[in-house]
């Protein structure tokens, strides 16, 4: 038996310890915001927080995410400053890759409030839209900081 | 000489898949979409207004991030004069009732959702408006022309009445459809031409949106394929009860396309597929490599092609020219690589199927359904997810068959599953092409002859082989050349009087299918950059040699007009950098873009700074999409000019996954602008026409700042470097 912690619930699963954790939180928990995208962690379409940090989910075996704090799109709260961003910034297209980028904004933002442009390009460098959402992925980054400098 | 590959029309051969289903039949939601339905206002599959003031859209095409539904949304309520507040959009079934017009089928491609449906949806909202107001009038005993709709409301000043469509639907319901509803003006619209926010991007935000790979089916099980690493490798050797004894296996058996796996998880399935320890035969062409397929693709360049079109003597044009320019380009495999891989969920029950799919293409998904399930198509019943992704990919339905093969088999609904190296490795990918032109020009540097050699895979072989005629497969030249009285114009649009084209079906068994804009794309890299070359040989400035030959042409005349001047073409740059402009029309849309570059001549990387695009899509429904349209395709497009090629070895495919097959990324993009021209002209699509002009205006942009022309894409800083130290 795995327990886990994810979105502020304990969960129990069956499953053997080399599992990714991606496929856990999909299959098992049902939480499916979260992406299956390369299995590789080359796209951060599986991004969640562990800990805070943005980690790449379908790379980490379930074992070793074990008495962590885990936190998926479905975690965040509605009215966060990036979900609010990504719908007054029209970020989405397929949508299919955002869940995991909205994740990777998240904390690079609630780590750092104060990005440097280059800051930003590292951070979301590690992500990959199909659809060619960047212009707008930059755009609410923008909003999502304004809104958080605004409210604090 | 070459065999062909594993062909997913062999699976139709499949037989002996006749085993005992035994599921306990349980029901899904679907919506019919034939029915007229008691107790609401419905004239029409597309829209239905009940009691409760609610109005239900039900859309045809699919969601894959274009903005459809909102767009066709807005159509049916701006007509309609429905309150956006009061309008809820759902994803219609397979249904003849849902064929676009421009298509003759549900399928959602050839960017002509709205171009297809912009016309009969204003008509449809019209008539509903027209009934809805006829209601009123009856119900208040009133002139018509007393009551005007507002809103979502039926008005008559007079008497200060109001009533909600709500509570006209039922009234509403009971009248005749009038023939030939007056259509508003543009003037009159409400939504038309207003920037909407995207109905389907709340739930795209807080992750409930579902996908093809999110569909939960209750007892499902999951698919996986072991398959053959190389075209046409049949299995030699496979340990099926090492896999069977995978704890969470419930199936192992071979077919066509590959071993399936089905267990009670992914993680098993998975496990299953590698105790298999499968073994595969070189298979058709072991020899094949890039090298390999290059070099044949040059060979067969030399062969005889077939006619695809002649007007005037082009041969006799090019003897009598003053100036002669030759040039072969070539452009490689790129994989379509949506972010969600390729899935499907099947259940096959005695006397029906259900199928969850993100797909582009319900019908001939029903068709095929019907077929490998063996149950009638009315008893199949297509699902469609979001797509995460489309590009063409999701209109062939090889996932699809899989998924209803491996439930028939297993008894149990299955999810098939593929993972990001067989959704690279087993693509249809976009058809490279070798092309090669000769261009005269006369004594003023006119063009007076073109003559054109094509060579690619045929894309019509897979789709319907009756659209190879005389071996000439139109669609494969899409961009030089659009089937007769097209009114999408994927053509050439420069004056040219004495035109040559001519085709050649590639031998290779390489599978190719429409990647986003088709062939558009690839072939207007080869347009646009010998129209740059046949300019310079000319002598003259590439926006000016342009317009020369759209004298009677407006509408690519007046994108390049529009480009140029908001790009500031002409102006000087510095040193390093370059301009290069292209225009393309496609899906009745014409799209004309600048590029401005910065070219590292020691290492030969280039960086792509600004692109500026003007777009005439004719009406414009929703601007915020267009402009979100043009900004993913010039992305999408330099992803493939900049990186994008499929690696083969060992007659099979060596590109393995993101790692290797490398996408775009953030730093990597330029600034864009895009800038939409009013326009009255009949209305084009927009998914796909900003793909084809990035490429050449990059590489004319590369030229440009360099003096070194690149005939090949992607401009790799080895292929630009190499390119400049030749010059």
């Amino acid at each position: 038996m795995i327990s886990l912690n994810v979105n502020g619930k304990t969960y129990k699963v069956d499953v053997s310890e080399d599992v990714p954790l991606l496929w856990v939180i999909r299959d098992h928990l049902k939480l499916t915001g979260t992406k299956f995208g390369c299995g590789i962690g080359e796209c951060g379409s599986c991004t969640v927080h562990i800990d805070g940090k943005a980690e790449r989910s379908c790379a980490i075996p379930v074992g070793k995410a074990q008495g962590k704090r885990i936190t998926t799109i479905e975690g965040l709260p509605e009215n966060h400053p990036v979900k609010r961003a990504w719908i007054k910034e029209q970020v989405v297209q397929c949508g299919y890759c955002q869940p995991g980028i909205m994740m990777q904004v998240a904390a690079l933002i609630s780590s750092k409030p104060k990005p440097s442009a280059d800051q930003v390009i590292h951070a979301m460098d590690d992500v990959i839209c199909r659809c060619g959402t960047y212009p707008r992925i930059k755009r609410g980054i923008k909003a999502a900081l304004e809104t958080m400098k605004k409210e604090g | 000489m070459i065999n062909k590959p594993i062909s997913r029309r062999s699976f139709l051969k499949i037989t002996g898949l006749t085993i005992a289903v035994s599921a306990t039949p349980f029901g899904y939601s679907v919506i019919n979409a034939s029915a007229q339905k008691e107790g609401s206002f419905n004239p029409n599959v597309w829209f239905e207004i009940t009691p409760n003031n609610k109005i239900t859209m039900t859309m045809g095409p699919s969601e894959m991030g274009q903005g459809t539904h909102t767009a066709l949304g807005m159509v049916i309520a701006d007509e309609l004069e429905a309150d956006w507040k009061q309008v809820r959009i759902v994803q219609g079934p397979a249904s003849e009732a849902f064929k676009n017009p421009a298509m003759g089928d549900q399928i959602t491609v050839a960017s002509a959702s709205v171009r297809g449906f912009y016309e009969p949806l204003r008509k449809a909202g019209a008539a509903g408006k027209t009934m809805l107001v006829k209601a009123a009038a009856q119900t208040w005993k009133v002139p018509e022309e007393e009551c005007i709709a507002l809103n979502g409301t039926v008005k008559h000043k007079k008497s200060n009445r109001s009533l909600t469509y709500g509570q006209l639907c039922l009234t509403a319901a009971k009248l005749d459809l009038p023939k030939d509803p007056p259509l508003k003006k543009e003037a009159e619209f409400r939504y038309i031409g207003k920037s909407m926010a995207r109905v389907d991007i709340p739930d795209k935000v807080s992750g409930k949106a579902i996908y093809g790979l999110d569909v939960k089916v209750p007892e499902m099980l999951y698919g996986v394929i072991a398959r053959p690493p190389a075209y046409g490798a049949k299995p030699v050797s496979f340990d099926q009860k090492a896999a069977e004894g995978v704890k969470g296996v419930r199936n192992v058996f071979p077919t066509p396309m590959g071993i399936i796996v089905c267990a009670q998880s992914l993680d098993a399935a998975w496990k299953g597929r590698n105790a298999l320890k499968a073994q595969w035969d070189k298979g058709a062409l072991p020899q094949m490599d890039n090298n390999f397929i290059e070099k044949t693709f040059m060979d067969e360049l030399e062969k005889a092609g077939a006619e695809a079109i002649k007007v005037g003597d082009a041969k006799k044009a090019l003897g009598e020219a003053a100036k002669k320019v030759e040039a072969t380009y070539f452009v490689p495999f790129v994989a379509h690589a949506t972010m969600e891989p390729m899935n499907c969920t099947a259940h096959v029950q005695k006397d029906r199927c259900d199928v969850w799919a993100p797909t582009q293409a319900q019908l001939v998904f029903r068709m095929l359904a019907s077929q490998f399930a063996e149950v009638p198509p009315e008893k199949v019943q297509i699902h469609t997810t979001l797509l995460g992704c489309g590009l063409g990919r999701r209109a062939a339905p090889d996932f699809m068959i899989e998924a209803v093969v491996a439930s028939k088999v297993s008894g149990k609904p299955v999810k098939l599953v593929w993972t990001r190296e067989e959704d690279i490795k087993y693509d249809f990918f976009r058809a490279a092409t070798c092309q090669k032109i000769q261009a005269g020009l006369d004594g003023q540097g006119r063009l007076i002859g073109w003559s054109h050699k094509a060579i690619a895979g045929s894309i019509m072989k897979d789709i319907d082989p009756k659209g190879i005629i005389n071996g000439v497969d139109i669609m494969s030249l899409w961009g030089i050349l659009d089937f007769p009285g097209a009114p999408t114009n994927n053509k050439i649009m420069y004056e040219i009087p004495n035109f040559y084209v001519e085709f050649l079906i590639s031998s290779l068994p390489i599978p190719v299918a429409p990647w986003r804009s088709v062939q558009n794309g690839p072939n207007a890299f080869v347009i646009e950059c010998f129209t740059d070359e046949v300019a310079n040989a000319a002598g003259k400035d590439p926006l000016e040699f342009r317009l020369q030959h759209l004298k009677n042409n407006m509408r690519p005349r007046r994108v390049l007009e529009t480009v140029a001047e908001k790009a500031g073409w002409g102006k000087p740059l510095p040193k390093g950098k370059g301009r290069g402009i292209a225009q393309h029309c496609c899906f009745g849309s014409y799209v004309a873009q600048v590029a401005e570059v910065s070219v590292n001549q020691g290492n030969g990387a280039v960086k792509v700074d600004r692109i500026v695009a003007a777009v005439d899509c004719g009406p414009v429904v929703n601007p915020d999409t267009i402009k979100a349209q043009i900004e993913g395709a010039v992305i999408e497009a330099l992803s493939t000019t900049l990186k994008e090629e499929i690696m083969f070895s060992n007659g099979g495919v060596k590109s393995n996954n993101l790692d290797d097959y490398k996408i775009i990324r953030m730093s990597e993009i330029p600034e864009i602008e895009v800038h939409i021209i009013k326009s009255n002209e009949p209305i084009g699509g927009i998914g796909e026409p900003g793909v084809p002009p990035t490429a050449p205006a990059v590489a004319n942009a590369v030229f440009n700042a360099t003096g070194a022309r690149i005939r090949r894409i992607p401009l790799t800083p080895q292929t630009v470097l190499a390119a400049i130290q030749k010059k």
